[in-house]
């Protein structure tokens, strides 16, 4: 037999023999799992070696007063043994902390739907009264030009504003294509192609151009905001600004308000622009409409149309901009709670802003706008 | 204490830019003992404990671990290597989407193959050990406070029942009669498990209560590696005032004065091994 295999040897005296230690720890609870607990004297010199995982298992089978007893009596134990054992019988001793037995599925299921409905509405006062906040300090800030934080505010334009033209335009221009398509496969059968150019104009002017910006702006500007307030509270940054006697507010979200209340205009106008080209390209090259029709079928357009849909960016901008921040204050201390909060800043504000451009949809439309 | 060396840092020097750390720098860890290093600040305790234990590639020089260079082994035998050393990170490095009950039962589930609830009683006991409450181990990292922590994390590094335990300043953070629980618990453990330690800390009274040695790191090197009392001894200013300035005074004295006991536990390691 392996000399150092984990062993009970019986007889007057049980002596325990072999290595008692983790690696060996399924081998232990087998071997204890088939002997009864001696009644005798229990010998545990001549284990060769001794762990924290051995001497636990151990302890469970024999039992905390059984082993205090033997380590008192036993004088021919190793004293560094003995430490081990009535260190670990010590913190073993402590009942453990009862676990809590889950409730079944019904009620788990109830209390779910509970909280989240009370964390639903624990949000949206936590939203109102951020906003709240936000305006103020806005409206304490911007009749005093000497607390404007220029440098921050040019930052976060160039971040949120500049470095987006790119993407904003690459992907409004293929939005725009796609949809002259469209037209042109559905209007080409009332033989009307030439309303495409209306089609796209119409789409871009009043929905599409502020609606994609928005939604790109929301999938880049509002996680980069929460991850960079929300790890700046995770670090306790916001707290040490407190207690320096900044707010926070107004040095870092008033900046960012204000960089997308300038920027989101801007790059809608891009967008828009990007997406009548995309039309007239494909106009253009498939459906034989000169660019100059093009041009003056869209010169036409009443200037109301763009309006409309300008209207709505500053808007977007806002709630973009104080729902990203405000997930970044709600950050805990954790980096996966930095994560959790980025993935629902972008949810948030993306529905927002289709929620609110469906409601002024409405209302335009009912206007007769 | 024997004489045999399970780590040998030999001619290490980490330069990281223009800054240099480390030069040249020779350090021997001894089976069974318990070796404080300390230093200013910036002196890289950290970074000499960091290189020991593989996260830092040294500019030159070499580490080796029960004689083997961890940098130069296959994947593998470097795992089973780094299985032999437990690690309590200054900052405790728990993994924050975990519980601490399950950030204790990781490495056993991973590495020594057990049932979850197998693991998880074991990570409980080593969580008594380390001397948090029983309902600690239901806790997410995110609310524990600084001492809890550090003993969570101490029970982390003590999962896999290591041959070497790294601790980078384990008092800092606890309340006084914390750290001298820390101490004597640390004390047991080496005793009983035959634990090695290397213990960065600038806490007077552990370095009086718990090493068998004491390393100063000055000049991008080791000054000196002795027993206490002659480390208190060397000639340096930096050394003197350390150890001999208002604080450290305080800490020699009370030692004196009180700890029959600690001195005989701590005789009772030196003996045995």
């Amino acid at each position: 037999m392996d000399q150092a295999e984990p062993g009970i040897e019986q007889g007057a005296t049980t002596r325990l023999l072999g290595e008692w230690t983790l690696s060996r720890h399924a081998q232990i609870k087998r071997l204890l799992a088939q002997s009864p607990v001696p009644e005798g004297d229990l010998c545990l010199k001549q284990i060769s070696a001794l762990d924290t995982a051995g001497a636990t298992l151990l302890i469970r089978w024999l039992g905390v007063e059984r082993l205090q007893q033997i380590i008192s009596s036993d004088t021919e134990l190793q004293p560094e043994r003995k430490a081990l054992l009535e260190t670990l019988t010590r913190a073993m001793g402590r009942e453990p902390a009862a676990r809590q037995k889950p409730p079944n599925a019904l009620i788990q299921a109830l209390e779910l739907l509970g909280q989240q409905t009370e964390t639903l509405a624990r949000h949206f006062w936590q939203l109102s009264g951020f906003v709240g906040y936000v305006l103020q300090t806005l409206a304490t800030v911007l009749p005093r030009p000497s607390r404007w934080r220029m440098t921050a505010l040019v930052n976060q334009i160039h971040q949120t504003g500049l470095n987006a033209v790119p993407i904003v335009a690459l992907l409004t221009f293929l939005v725009g294509a796609v949809v002259a398509f469209l037209g042109a496969t559905v209007l080409g059968e009332f033989g009307a192609e030439i309303y495409t150019v209306n089609l796209v104009a119409y789409s871009f002017l009043r929905e599409f151009g502020v609606i994609l910006a928005s939604i790109l702006l929301a999938g880049r500007t509002a996680s980069a905001f929460t991850a960079q307030i929300g790890s700046m509270n995770a670090n306790e940054e916001l707290d040490a600004l407190r207690t320096l006697g900044l707010s926070p507010i107004e040095l870092l979200v008033v900046p960012r308000v204000l960089a997308l209340l300038i920027t989101l205009p801007l790059l809608t106008f891009v967008a828009v622009v990007s997406g009548l080209v995309g039309g007239a390209l494909v106009s253009v090259v498939s459906l034989d409409i000169a660019l100059s029709q093009y041009l003056s079928i869209l010169a036409d357009v009443p200037l109301k149309h763009y309006l409309v849909g300008m209207v709505k960016a500053p808007v977007f901008a806002f709630v973009i901009a104080v729902i990203g921040c405000m997930e970044g204050f709600r950050v805990g201390g954790s980096a996966e709670s930095v994560g959790q909060h980025t993935t629902s800043s972008v949810v948030q504000s993306i529905f927002m802003v289709i929620l609110l451009d469906a409601v002024a949809a409405l209302f335009f439309m009912e206007m007769g706008w | 204490m024997t004489d045999e060396a399970i780590i040998e840092v030999r001619g290490l020097s980490n330069r990281f830019g223009d800054n240099s750390v480390h030069e040249n720098l020779d350090l021997d860890l001894y089976r069974g003992e318990i070796l404080g290093v300390v230093g200013g600040s910036g002196t890289g305790k950290s970074v000499l404990l960091r290189s020991i234990v593989g996260l830092n590639r040294p500019s030159a020089g070499e580490v080796r671990l029960f004689g083997q260079n961890l940098l130069a082994l296959p994947v593998e035998e470097r795992s089973r290597l780094e299985q032999r050393l437990g690690v309590l990170f200054q900052g405790g490095a728990l993994f924050s989407s975990l519980t601490v009950r399950e950030n204790v039962a990781l490495p056993l589930i991973e590495h020594a193959g057990l049932s979850r609830d197998d693991a998880e009683e074991l990570a409980e006991v080593k969580l008594a050990l380390s001397g948090l409450a029983p309902h600690a181990g239901d806790l997410y990292p995110a609310s524990l406070s600084g001492g809890m922590i550090k003993r969570a994390s101490l029970a982390r590094s003590l999962a896999m029942d290591p041959d070497v335990l790294f601790l980078d300043e384990p008092t800092a953070g606890l309340d006084p009669i914390g750290a001298s629980d820390f101490d004597q618990l640390l004390l047991t453990l080496r005793n009983a498990l035959g634990l090695t330690v290397f213990m960065v800390t600038h806490d007077l009274d552990s370095l009086w209560t718990v090493c068998d040695r004491i390393a100063v790191l000055s000049q991008k090197r080791v000054l000196v590696a002795d027993a206490p009392e002659r480390v208190a001894e060397y000639p340096d200013d930096w050394i003197q005032s350390y150890f001999k300035g208002p604080r450290g005074r305080a800490a020699h004295r009370s030692l004196n004065e009180s700890s029959v006991e600690n001195s005989a536990v701590k005789e009772s390691g030196l003996q045995r091994s």
